[in-house]
């Protein structure tokens, strides 16, 4: 299973739920089994910045997730 | 994993490639392109801060003789734009889109009402005294805080703040930002030690010395180029076209030099103006801002107000901390909310925690990145609460937070758990540096703070070609602010295995190279460098191809060692070593040129970490404050070039010393700008400052090839706290508000 932690956001959605864990081997699963689950979670993960195992992607598609894998929703950061 | 490694090139510090260019004066920044039967465009500006504007007619300058185009809101393309622009806070397009040339209201002094072009500058300026605007004076909204407040007058009647399910009414706040752990009670139970403050920064400028321009020059058919001083040609390419509703192909953008940026160039003020005024002229239109319009109308940092609570236990851990930070956004969403909450405890292993933040519409400029955004006003607050906690505990303030520092492992309070980090090494660099360890001069005091930023990787495209000669000439779209062209050159020759001298690099225009995002977020020697690096990858893969043909061998008995391709271990093969300058002279029998390109999404950008500290004494007659020393150490991962480094420290700890100590925006009680000039907004100048010393730790990111973090934001974040908690121990009251310019700090000593 791998751990899913939601940004604040997100929470609205899931009731408060922060943690969550999905049967998934890729990012791209993830976020569509997020979606099916929460439609409006689309545009959040849109905007959103991900860290797999403590790397930060700007922009996640397919990276491969295993077992035990941590991935953090988090806000997008581009700097000056 | 990048581990310590001899390298040959990285490490070294070339002069810069651009250097010779500049300082004799034939590098070409924005304001110096000029083109055959060019006119000027000039920008008429709001003189009120807040207006509705029931209408605009430029007719009478479109009508006097010299004049080519004149232009206001409704020139512009209807509709609401989709997207948003790049960089820090760029907020939405539509956003950009109404800052750049104001539609109903106008929302600041100095906002664009209308533009023309002129055969002269000077004519320019008359036809803007010929353009007439009703405007209906409405309340300025000044003050963040009672901006908040939902009876506050509204800056914008559709703001309605950005949460999962829309609010009843509109309000003045755009987004909050909000990030939790633990249990708040428990941990201030748990503390020996707990201070509560409010802390202020104020509205400052990047002050980049070379103001805005560019020159745009559009055929009848629409299409043209556009030169433009800029950290990201493609983006504001892309802004400028969507804007006008043009294709983006019909456009061609080329970066000039550019006289500094620190995040203010990542967005598009005068380029969409000149483009309309351009193809409705036939002309090409340059348009250069004044000093004064770069204060009024461009990109200054947001003030904030914080209000800070953190508990201390006698032996130095953190047991909670609370923050609540306003962010002044000026006229339309984007202020750094969310990197401000992101970073104020960064640094700390913190069990307990909620840090609230909020992007707040006032009617100032729209503010945009600058360097950390967020950043520096939001850790000036925790590191001034810290050093009082390490005072009253009477605690070494490094001590303090070396107990708290956050290591690999480490939760981070935005979510990941760390990877190698360099804070503990900076910590222990500062503890054991010889400025440290000296006495505190007489009368002084020695002020601390640690600061952060995370960097970015994002998008970037390189090519690289090989000459008939063996040198290499690097294309690359990032434009060169902080001297990545040198750095790009060297992990080129680094990674080929050749003299530095032996590369050039340039920064292509948009139709010469693939896309890269703007040179901002400290990503450029990282995610560019990573492109090159890979397409010089390539280039080495080619040339074992190359050499194992002229060979008879199979490519994987090739290997490339120094520049060269030799035979690998064990095979069996009596030829000379092909060199890059052989195989590229012989490049026509091989299958052509040797050239290689490489583009990609880099992931994995390092976070910096710094500490600074500083000795600095206030005369308590004049409150005028002397920095006495500064020394800014801070984990670059690997300089690929120290003193270009050493320069980002340097210059961020001078553009951090200004902020704590002069620069501010002063507006009168009509929202007007009254200090719109360097004689008046005072930023540092050479007499103003010691020789800021540096220490460059080496903590490899694990993600980089070289072991690259970007180092080019965390620099202006620490010296907030340094100078606020320097100047508080030297008067042994804490300053709370900033900057801690003569007046102020003569209130605070005479109570």
């Amino acid at each position: 299973m791998v751990k899913v932690v939601l940004s604040n956001p997100m929470l609205a959605l899931t009731q408060g739920a922060r943690e969550l864990e999905f049967a998934v081997s890729n990012y791209r699963e993830l976020t569509l089994a997020l979606c099916a689950r929460w439609p409006q979670m689309a545009a959040l993960i849109e905007r959103s910045a991900v860290a797999i195992d403590g790397q930060i992607y700007q922009d996640a598609f397919a990276e491969p997730l295993a077992s035990g894998s941590e991935v953090f929703f988090m806000p997008r950061i581009e700097g000056g | 994993m990048a581990e310590a490694v001899d390298y040959k090139q990285i490490g070294t510090s070339p002069v810069r490639p651009d250097g010779f260019d500049k300082v004799t004066g034939r590098a070409q920044f924005g304001a110096d392109v000029k083109l055959p039967n060019m006119i000027y465009g000039k920008v008429l500006r709001s003189p009120y801060a807040h207006a509705r504007i029931k209408s605009v007619d430029v007719s009478a300058a479109l009508a006097m003789p010299g004049v080519y185009a004149a232009i206001s809101g409704a020139d512009f393309p209807g509709g609401r734009l989709d997207g948003e622009a790049g960089g820090e806070g760029g907020g939405t397009m539509d956003d950009v889109a109404k800052n750049v040339m104001a539609r109903n209201k106008v929302l600041y002094h100095g906002h664009a009402v209308a533009a023309v072009a002129a055969s002269t500058v000077r004519l320019a300026e008359q036809a803007l005294e010929a353009i007439k605007v009703e405007y209906e004076v409405l309340a300025p909204v000044l003050d963040v805080v009672s901006a908040m407040d939902p009876a506050a007058t509204l800056v914008n009647e559709e703001n309605y703040t950005a949460l999962p399910e829309k609010p009843e009414n509109p309000s003045n706040i755009a987004n909050v930002g909000r990030l939790e752990r633990g249990n708040l009670d428990e941990g201030f139970l748990a503390a020996d030690v707990v201070i509560e403050r409010e802390f202020t920064c104020p509205m400052a400028h990047q002050g980049y010395i070379e103001p805005h321009a560019c020159i745009a020059s559009i055929d009848e058919r629409g299409r043209g180029t556009v030169w433009c001083s800029t950290q990201g040609h493609f983006e504001h390419r892309a802004a400028t076209s969507k804007m006008l509703g043009k294709n983006m192909a019909d456009l061609k953008f080329v970066a000039t030099e550019i006289g500094g940026g620190f995040g203010g160039k990542t967005v598009v003020y005068l380029e969409p103006l000149a483009t309309l005024m351009s193809e409705k002229s036939g002309r090409p239109v340059k348009m250069t801002m004044s000093r004064e319009e770069v204060f009024r109308a461009t990109g200054p940092s947001s003030a904030t107000v914080a209000r800070v609570k953190v508990g201390v236990r006698k032996d130095g851990p953190i047991t909670a901390a609370q923050s609540w930070i306003a962010f002044e956004a000026g006229a339309f969403a984007g202020a750094p909310c969310m990197p401000g909450a992101m970073s104020i405890y960064a640094p700390y292993e913190i069990e307990n925690f909620l840090v609230e933040t909020f992007d707040v519409l006032v009617n100032k400029p729209k503010v945009a990145a600058y360097r950390a955004p967020g950043a520096p006003q939001a850790m000036h607050a925790f590191e001034c609460a810290l050093d009082e906690a390490a005072q009253l505990l009477n605690m070494d303030p490094i001590d303090l937070r070396m107990v708290n520092a956050a290591d690999e492992g480490t939760q981070s309070p935005y979510g990941p758990k760390f990877p190698a980090i360099g804070l503990k090494a900076c910590l222990r660099a500062a503890k054991a540096h010889p400025n440290y360890t000296k006495p505190v001069p007489e009368g002084a005091g020695r002020g601390v703070a640690v600061g952060f930023w995370f960097n970015v990787g994002m998008q970037s495209s390189a090519e690289v070609n090989i000459n008939e000669n063996g040198s290499v000439m690097i294309i690359e779209g990032s434009p060169d602010i902080g001297g990545s062209r040198a750095s790009m050159c060297l992990m080129a020759a680094e990674t080929l295995g050749i003299d530095y001298d032996d590369v050039r690099a340039q920064v292509g225009d948009t139709e010469s190279t693939g896309f890269c995002n703007v040179t901002g977020g400290s990503r450029t020697t990282f995610a560019t460098g990573m492109a090159v690096t890979q397409a010089c990858e390539a280039v080495i893969a080619d040339c074992k191809r190359r050499a194992a043909m002229t060979w008879g061998l199979d490519e994987d008995q090739v290997e490339w060692e120094d520049g060269q391709a030799v035979p690998g271990p064990g095979v069996n093969a009596d030829v000379k070593p092909l060199s890059l300058a052989e195989l590229a002279r012989k490049a026509g029998k091989t299958g052509g040129p040797i050239t290689a390109r490489a583009s990609l999404n880099a992931q994995g950008a390092g976070a910096a970490f710094s500490v600074n500290f500083g000795d600095l004494r206030v005369d308590r007659e004049t409150g005028k404050v002397d920095v006495l020393s500064f020394t800014a150490i801070q984990d670059a991962g690997k300089a690929i070039h120290p003193a270009y480094v050493e320069g980002q420290m340097q210059g961020g700890a001078a553009q951090g010393i200004g902020w704590a100590l002069n620069e501010e925006y002063i507006f009168d009680e009509n929202g007007v700008l009254e200090n719109a000039g360097f004689l008046d907004y005072r930023i540092p100048v050479a007499s103003d400052l010691p020789m800021i010393d540096t220490e460059i730790v080496e903590v490899p990111n694990p993600s980089h090839p070289f072991g690259v973090r970007g180092v080019g934001e965390a620099p202006i974040v620490a010296p907030l706290g340094v100078c606020a908690n320097a100047v508080s121990r030297s008067l042994d009251m804490r300053i709370t508000d900033l900057p801690m310019s003569p007046p102020r700090l003569l209130d605070a000593i005479e109570g």
